[in-house]
């Protein structure tokens, strides 16, 4: 077939790129291969371009189409308009929500869940695959990895549920307390213990799955390390702080700047399942805020500027936090 | 090894077995009281994170008059399987759990369909405007257009309602894909080009050689999707307003909702009609969880693995 010798090609040729028309005569280039127009391409690998249609349709439309529908958090939205709105009303939408108490309340609430997630369970992925790196038998770290995988797999419904179990008015949180001689408390009821209880099955669903990069990291440490500082008579514990630390510092640094990146957004889905109007006061956060705005009451355009102000702080948290890993520590992420 | 990526088996430990026994110095009593301390700390945590499945099979067994009086922890008390029963004879609980099976089984294929071949495609080195086209993608890990405009983007395509909604969206997960262009890119490079000097074209390549030689990551991928369909809800109970087109994840939430808020549950057909006790749902729970839980032990050291791979080579 005459039209196979095309995808042939295109598998072969790299290897000798030298043999392609048009390079024949420049000196051949063995670092790389020649530039070759659009055309060109096209004809030698158009099957492979083929593969690349509906990908690219699936970003085009449910990736980069949303990301322009921002633009109605500058104009006016009515129900049947396009998606982009209908009429430019300016920084309206945005002096809007600047003036909001209910905005400004869920946006300190983001903050201070998200400052807590990124202390608490931040490192706590840490200390694990630190301690499970300290268990000489195999079949019991294997044991408690599998084990401690288990809640990543858990639909955050599933989480939600079990949470509302164990804090029920008889659930064992309470019969621990009233055992203890405490009175039963309301969980759902009182804000002030909506961060503790989303801050502990963040810890119980992410903590164990989060020790993988980690213990990755472990295996790469120069055993011949160990050895040395063994000779020169270093216990077990300056074993660790000076050459296991330093060794997943990498690991944990592109962590930490991912995390930091993420830190406007904490688990949305989790926190719309737990809160309730009752503890609003603390587990009210800037995507549930907006979720209600946007979605339940319809202000579409009121609710994209938020969305928009969220989504430029966490960029230019995750852009200040790379900036400032690789002037002082010389990691990160591109 | 091709095939070799996900059977090998990802050991996370410090090589400790090469020490010699000479080198290494006897433990001190510190290290030794150390040692039991931290391997008891480690069995703490695991019951710990057991104990809401413990939990919830308990109830799941339970009279609710031992729940509501508080008595029931580790093990079921005044055992009765008449609440498997009530949650079974809800028509709604197999049309929904039936619903969940379909969306996973059809999304995870379209999210293999399109991320197997774009993949391939990107793993070619020698393709032009490559870097442009992983760029499209990777962009997309930093930037997202948001939950509205998405919302307002899906109800214009009418896709509300229908199981386009669910299953389009989510079609390509970017993490996936990476790993999937790094397992190509280390695929090698002298099969394929046998195959061409055969006459095999791009396409024969890809279906008759590459995929059947790269099944250990391909099952790496689709319990990936798998998983994430199977646990997904929130997209369901933004597009579907049908309640015989949500998933059983959002029967769950309407269950747990009507219990949180002391109304009854919307969309549910069952026969107390008060309140939805606490043991319907957790034999919901453990009905919804039940497939994930044993496949689990068994499929576990694949997503290890292939977060490996992802990790490994970016």
């Amino acid at each position: 077939m005459v039209s196979d010798t095309a995808g042939a090609t295109s598998v072969v040729e790299p290897r000798a790129p030298q043999r392609w028309p048009g390079a024949r005569s420049r000196p051949p280039r063995l670092d790389r291969p020649p530039r070759r127009t659009w055309r060109q391409a096209l004809a030698r690998d158009w099957r492979l371009y083929s593969f690349l249609v509906l990908p690219l349709v699936f970003f085009a439309v449910f990736r980069y189409l949303p990301i322009l529908g921002n633009v109605v958090a500058f104009r006016r939205f009515r129900p049947g308009s396009s998606i982009f709105g209908d009429e430019w009303v300016g920084l309206y939408y945005v002096r809007m929500f600047i003036q909001d108490p209910a905005f400004w309340s869920a946006f300190w609430n983001t903050v201070v869940l998200g400052g807590l997630t990124l202390v608490v369970v931040f490192p706590l992925p840490v200390v694990l695959a630190l301690m499970l790196n300290e268990l000489r038998s195999r079949r019991f770290k294997r044991a408690v990895q599998t084990i401690s995988y288990l809640p990543h797999f858990m639909s955050v419904v599933i989480v939600a549920g079990m949470v509302f179990q164990l804090t029920a008015a008889k659930g064992t949180v309470n019969q621990v307390i009233t055992s203890l001689g405490g009175t039963a408390v309301a969980f759902f009821q009182d804000p002030d213990w909506f961060r503790p209880i989303y801050l502990t099955s963040e810890v119980w669903q992410t903590v164990g799955w989060g020790t993988i990069l980690y213990l990755a990291a472990l295996t790469t440490i120069d055993e011949q390390l160990y050895e040395a500082a063994r000779i020169d008579g270093a216990n077990r514990w300056r074993q660790t702080w000076h050459i296991t630390l330093p060794g997943i510092r990498p690991t944990m640094i592109v962590l930490l700047i991912l995390n930091i990146g993420s830190f406007m957004a904490v688990g949305f889905e989790k926190v719309l399942l737990l809160q309730n109007p009752v503890i609003y006061s603390t587990a009210d956060v800037i995507s549930t805020y907006l979720y209600r705005v946007g979605i339940v009451s319809n202000s579409v355009s009121y609710a994209t500027a938020i969305g928009l102000f969220e989504a430029l702080i966490g960029l230019t948290l995750i852009l200040s936090a790379n900036a400032i890993s690789k002037r002082t520590v010389g990691a990160s992420l591109w | 090894m091709v095939s070799d990526v996900t059977t090998r088996k990802v050991d996370l430990g410090r090589p400790r077995a090469r020490v010699p026994r000479g080198v290494r110095p006897r433990d001190g009593a510190g290290y030794t009281a150390f040692r039991v301390a931290n391997a008891a700390l480690l069995l703490v945590m695991c019951a710990l994170v057991l104990y809401p499945f413990v939990n919830i099979v308990a109830q799941a067994f339970s009279s609710e008059g031992y729940i509501n009086s508080g008595q029931v922890n580790l093990v079921p008390r005044g055992f009765n399987l008449t609440t498997f029963q009530v949650v079974m004879s809800d028509d709604m609980f197999w049309v929904n759990y039936k619903n969940t099976v379909v969306y996973t089984v059809v999304g995870t294929a379209i999210a293999m369909a399109l991320t197997t071949t774009y993949a391939y495609a990107l793993s070619k080195k020698h393709l032009k405007g490559r870097t442009f086209f992983i760029g499209v993608a990777v962009l997309t890990m930093f930037f997202n257009g948001g939950l509205v405009p998405n919302y307002v983007l899906i109800n214009t395509l009418g896709f509300k309602d229908t199981i386009w909604a669910i299953v389009l969206p989510n079609a390509i997960s970017v993490f996936n894909l990476l790993v999937m262009k790094s397992f190509f890119e280390n695929f090698p490079d002298e099969l394929e080009e046998a195959a061409a000097i055969d006459g095999m074209s791009t396409y024969g390549i890809f279906f008759r050689i590459v995929i059947p030689l790269s099944k250990a990551v391909l099952a790496t991928m689709v319990l990936f999707y798998a998983v994430a369909f199977w646990n997904s809800w929130f997209s369901a109970y933004l597009y579907m307003t049908d309640p015989h087109n949500y998933p059983v994840t959002v029967y769950l939430r309407n269950l747990m909702a009507g219990v949180t808020s002391g109304t009854t549950v919307a969309g549910g057909s069952l026969d107390n009609t008060t309140q939805i006790a606490s043991n319907v749902q957790s034999v919901t729970m453990l009905l919804t969880v039940l497939p994930i839980v044993c496949l689990y032990p068994f499929i576990q050291r694949y997503f290890v693995s292939g977060v490996m791979l992802g990790a490994v080579k970016q």
